[in-house]
């Protein structure tokens, strides 16, 4: 299916077009938040720990004094940094993979799931701590682990793609023509098969922001002074006693990340399959 | 009956790559475990090695590990002198397990309420309700959740103890928290397997018979709903056993979750090796008795698995 036609169908749905909008501001507010105010990340003005929001700090200090506005967007931009970046690679290793399992078939199709079938039943997050104990930490550390154990979904659901793309006409006839199998795969398949892949990307991409915010939370995750989503939660929860609005900001954030990305993907989801949507309506 | 087997050959096979590849991986990581800041005399680190095997070659230390895993010793703490894999498992077990237990059914009760009514109650208050929760629930992170329970019912009201083990009372606030995405997963897979049911023609034959709803809710729609919910429960307990670790530390409960993270922090590879293990085990012997569930819950499965046998 034509982009075109997924995106003008995703435009009629108001929640996920809100939800792309609220997306597209957050991520502005990301790139542009931190220098809003003459505070640094990471500068520390011992005096003036935990002040309350106000004019001087907007949205308060932390326990070193840190000014929490600019933290919030420097911690929201490496999280969605390792989000994006961990998707990226995540969803092309597991769409390559997928494809061509689908396109060779037979026994090479069977061991390939296999293997897909092992890792897939392992509580990935366990090995994502593990792989976060053998590396040094780091941005680049969470985006290698992550991206290792995030691509077996998208194999599958490619897979299962590609298998339904195999008994279609158009394929039968680029075989007939001598297509060879790089160009089935990167003429025929890729573009037919682009629609589920940026529902993957957006799913991925939540799915790693969470994850990368458990592990900041277990210690594991992107090194202090930083900032993190999950740093910032942490360190709110820590102080949750006698300074709410520590937790409050990093905690409205995350939530509105999360749920514009799931809303956006159930919007995508719903364009992508016009037969679940227009059975949807009938239901209502 | 073929079936059962092949699931629990294939599960084997999982279990012991996860054995050998958690292996391998501990003994990646770069430094040995009693590397500290005080450097210890060359002499009492070869005594170290020597009681824990690792002066061995690497094979052979494999094959003492898969040894000892089959006969169920998951071996000694490297850190705690007087504790093993095992003594852990016994001690913190029970609170996770507790905690875990009374979430998974909080979910799946609260879940399948809301999903249910959402579908019966189709475009009216509680459907709305529904969707309302079931999206905060997929949105809103548990461990964020957790914060503002504490702050608002431990702090603030004071009805519940903000940390530590004691009483039911102190389970209240963890359960929650751990049943909260799953609760929301559950409400949105039975609205819609609940609605697919209500349009089957034996409902509308119930209803022409002139049957109560909430009879035929109970004994034909529920029945027939309840798959897709079932064979979630599987990997909600991944998701509930995971969500422990950050919960149990934000609520200082003593179970295996907290020492899990505890021995990541002192790097006490052999417990880190022994509880991931024991986690795997766990859920992939919960996924096949959920799996024993779902085929004996419904017929329709067991034929078309035992078909379609593999992928």
């Amino acid at each position: 299916m034509s982009l075109r036609i997924i995106w003008w169908r995703f435009k009629q749905n108001k929640i996920a077009l809100a939800s792309l909008i609220v997306l597209f501001v957050l991520i502005i507010m990301a790139l542009i938040g931190p220098y809003l105010n003459s505070w640094g990340y990471s500068e520390q003005v011992l005096q003036k720990t935990n002040q309350r929001p106000g004019i001087e700090y907007w949205f308060g200090t932390d326990s070193l004094g840190r000014d929490l506005f600019t933290r919030l967007w420097y911690g929201a931009r490496v999280s969605i940094l390792i989000g994006i970046v961990t998707s990226a690679v995540s969803v092309s290793m597991g769409t390559l993979y997928g494809s061509i399992s689908a396109v060779l078939g037979g026994k090479i199709d069977e061991v390939m799931m296999r293997i897909v079938e092992v890792f897939y039943a392992v509580p990935f997050l366990l090995y994502v701590i593990l792989l976060m104990l053998i590396m040094e930490p780091g941005i680049k550390t969470i985006i290698i682990a992550l991206a290792t154990v995030c691509w077996f979904n998208t194999a599958r659901v490619v897979r299962g793609q590609v298998l339904k793309l195999k008994e279609e006409e158009f394929f039968l006839a680029a075989r007939l023509l001598g297509a060879g199998k790089i160009r089935l795969i990167v003429h025929h398949i890729l573009p037919n098969v682009t629609g589920h892949i940026i529902v993957m990307f957006v799913v991925v991409v939540s799915e790693a922001v969470f994850v990368e915010a458990f592990l900041s939370f277990l210690g594991l995750g992107v090194s202090v002074p930083k900032a993190s989503l999950g740093i910032l939660a942490k360190e709110g929860i820590q102080g949750i006693r006698s300074y709410p609005w520590q937790l409050f900001f990093p905690a409205v954030f995350i939530s509105l990340l999360m749920l514009s990305l799931n809303l956006i993907g159930d919007g995508l989801r719903d364009a992508l399959d016009p037969k679940i949507a227009v059975k949807k309506r009938a239901e209502l | 009956m073929r079936y059962v087997l092949r699931k629990i050959i294939s599960s084997s096979i999982t279990l012991f790559v996860i054995v050998s590849l958690t292996f391998v991986l501990m003994h990646l990581i770069p430094g040995g475990p009693f590397d500290s800041e005080r450097k210890l005399p060359d002499s009492i680190v070869k005594n170290l090695n020597a009681r824990y095997n690792l002066d061995k070659p690497l094979r052979e230390q494999y094959i003492i590990y898969i040894k000892n895993v089959l006969t169920g010793d998951l071996g000694p703490s490297i850190k705690y002198e007087n504790k093993t894999v095992n003594s852990i498992i016994k001690e913190g077990f029970p609170v996770t397990a507790a905690i875990g237990v009374a979430a998974i059914f909080l979910a799946v009760f609260v879940g399948s309420l809301l999903g249910v009514a959402a579908a019966i109650y189709r475009q009216r208050w509680p459907d709305y309700a529904a969707s309302i929760i079931s999206t905060l629930g997929i949105s809103v992170p548990g461990f964020i959740l957790a914060g503002f329970l504490v702050y608002l019912f431990a702090f603030r009201l004071g009805w519940f103890p903000p940390a530590l083990w004691d009483g039911p009372k102190s389970m209240a606030l963890p359960v929650l928290s751990l049943a909260w995405f799953p609760t929301a997963i559950i409400a949105r897979l039975m609205k819609s397997s609940v609605l697919e049911v209500l349009n089957q023609e034996y409902i509308k034959t119930a209803r022409a018979k002139g049957l109560p709803m909430s009879y035929i809710v109970i004994q034909h729609v529920l029945r027939n709903a309840a798959a897709p919910m079932i064979s979630y429960v599987g990997p909600a307990l991944a998701t509930i056993l995971t969500g422990s670790f950050v919960i149990e530390n934000i609520f200082a409960l003593p179970g295996l979750g907290k020492w899990f993270v505890l021995s990541i922090s002192n790097r006490d590879y052999t417990v880190i090796l022994g509880l991931t293990i024991f986690y795997s085990t766990l859920l992939i012997v919960l996924n096949i008795l959920v799996d024993l569930v779902l085929a004996v819950l419904d017929p329709r499965i067991r034929y078309t698995k035992a078909k379609g046998a593999g992928l």
